[in-house]
């Protein structure tokens, strides 16, 4: 039965896939990390401060570990204290590295910008966002409803007014869009 | 009986319990109206049609508000985990909600411990959670694009934004993808992947493909991903397998698509009035 290979697995003790949807933040300094865990305490969330591991030992001798899904939001609160992380990556995996692939597709009339997992559709005559497709965190449909029918000028940017992963890749296809249209 | 969770992009929305009712192209959940245009509405609108079709009951929803802060997703993490046990259904989807490993672990207990129990279907965020929590084999049906098809089978890509850069989303390498995501247990039972050719597989490898008719525009399209996963629930919840379910949904996307002639600037909510007709002649087809 699968409920018991489920209690079995979870009886093991905590295993890679348990902080797998967290991230680790890297200052350059102890007093960054210290400001840093008051401000995202402050703000409600669930963060804790712990050695590095031996990967990412470059900055100082504390990180933060966060909820990954919600870096936008946690990297623009940062950024408005005044202490931006020199890094922030996967606690399983703090070697890897965002995507950074764009593929691009020409409609004709329209044209495509597609990364990682998320599509940002504009008309090329007048630079206004048709369609925006993919991803799968709860600010894609949220971010959608605010870009489409306004041109690439008008919209705000997704890193504006998105919190999560999916919000940072459409950051990405929209910055991309951007400099395509402009050249 | 389907029963589909998932979140609607306004953080103001609590909990909403209730079923799913379609009148035309409106759709109402707990009093509360939805538009269809995109995520979680889509998917229930074209699961509700689906029903409608087959002659079944609607779908009972499970959604709340969230823009992305986590906190709606959270606030239905517990009550999924307090209200499943009691609850009955074939069919379980879920949709868009803030990828949480510990919150899905609870949720997928409270699943296992309904009667029957259900067949699990993930896409969008909880998919993304289910492949990290490293319990993707306990669902039935996962329906991936070709980026996140990556993601499942990069092992140690913690979401698609972080997906190796030796994964790439090419839709040539599907096969070998499909193959490396049940290699490492990061799959599904079974597999739809969504693209220029959309594939069914399991584990034994690809069991159906689905090329034509091609709508070139709808890959731009936001929303072709959840129709054709809310048709696949709705199948499955009346009877069908889930690769039969998910290659009927496949085709029916498409023709469903053809009948609404888009262009990369149309609307989801275009494609949903053809789905009757479209089902009607992919299952024709098909079955």
């Amino acid at each position: 039965m699968a409920l018991t290979n489920l209690f079995k697995r979870k009886a093991s003790g905590p295993s890679a896939q348990a902080r797998a949807d967290r991230g680790l933040l890297v200052f350059e300094h102890t007093s960054e990390v210290i400001r840093a865990e008051k401000i995202l305490k402050a703000s409600g969330r669930e963060i804790r401060v712990m050695g590095p591991p031996p990967e990412i030992q470059r900055g100082c001798d504390l990180v933060v570990e966060f909820p990954l899904m919600e870096k936008l939001d946690i990297l623009r609160t940062l950024d408005e204290a005044g202490i931006p992380p020199m890094e922030s990556v996967p606690v399983t995996g703090p070697l890897l590295d965002p995507v950074d692939l764009f593929q691009v597709k020409d409609f004709g009339n329209h044209l495509m910008v597609r990364a990682a997992n998320m599509k940002l559709t504009v008309e090329k005559k007048t630079r206004t966002i048709v369609n925006v497709s993919g991803g799968g965190c709860p600010d894609v449909p949220y971010i959608a409803a605010r870009l489409i029918g306004r041109t690439l000028d008008e919209a705000p940017a997704p890193r504006e007014i998105g919190h999560t992963l999916c919000g940072y890749a459409l950051e990405l296809a929209f910055e991309e869009m951007r400099r395509l249209c402009s050249s | 009986m389907l029963i589909v969770v998932g979140t609607i992009p306004d953080p103001t929305v609590p909990v909403l319990d209730a079923l799913v009712e379609v009148a035309g192209n409106a759709l109402t959940v707990g009093g509360r109206a939805l538009p269809p245009d995109r995520g979680t509405p889509a998917l229930l609108a074209a699961a509700a049609m689906t029903c409608d079709f087959l002659g079944e009951n609607p779908p009972h929803a499970l959604l709340v508000g969230d823009e992305g802060l986590g906190n709606g997703s959270r606030a239905l993490y517990r009550h999924l985990a307090e209200v499943l046990p009691s609850r009955r259904c074939t069919v379980l989807a879920f949709h868009y909600l803030q990828p949480d490993v510990d919150g899905h672990n609870r949720v997928l207990m409270a699943a296992q411990a309904m009667a029957g129990p259900p067949a699990l279907v993930a896409d969008a965020g909880f998919m993304y959670a289910a492949k990290m929590s490293g319990y993707a084999g306990e669902y039935a049906l996962f329906t991936p694009d070709a980026g996140e098809l990556a993601f499942l089978a990069d092992e140690a890509a913690p979401h698609p934004f972080y997906t190796r850069g030796f994964i790439l989303q090419d839709e040539d390498r599907v096969p070998e993808l499909i193959q490396r995501a049940y290699a490492h247990d990061n799959a599904a039972r079974c597999l739809l992947v969504k693209g220029r050719v959309d594939r069914i597989a399991d584990r034994t490898g690809i069991l159906a493909e689905v090329s034509a008719p091609s709508v070139e525009a709808m890959e731009a399209m936001g929303g072709t991903g959840d129709t054709v996963t809310g048709m696949a629930c709705a199948l499955m919840a009346s009877g069908l397998s889930a690769h039969k379910a998910a290659h009927v949904a496949a085709q029916a996307n498409r023709y469903a698509g053809e009948a609404a002639r888009p262009t990369p600037a149309s609307q989801i909510g275009e494609l949903v009035p053809h789905i009757p007709q479209a089902l009607a002649r992919a299952m024709g087809e098909i079955l």
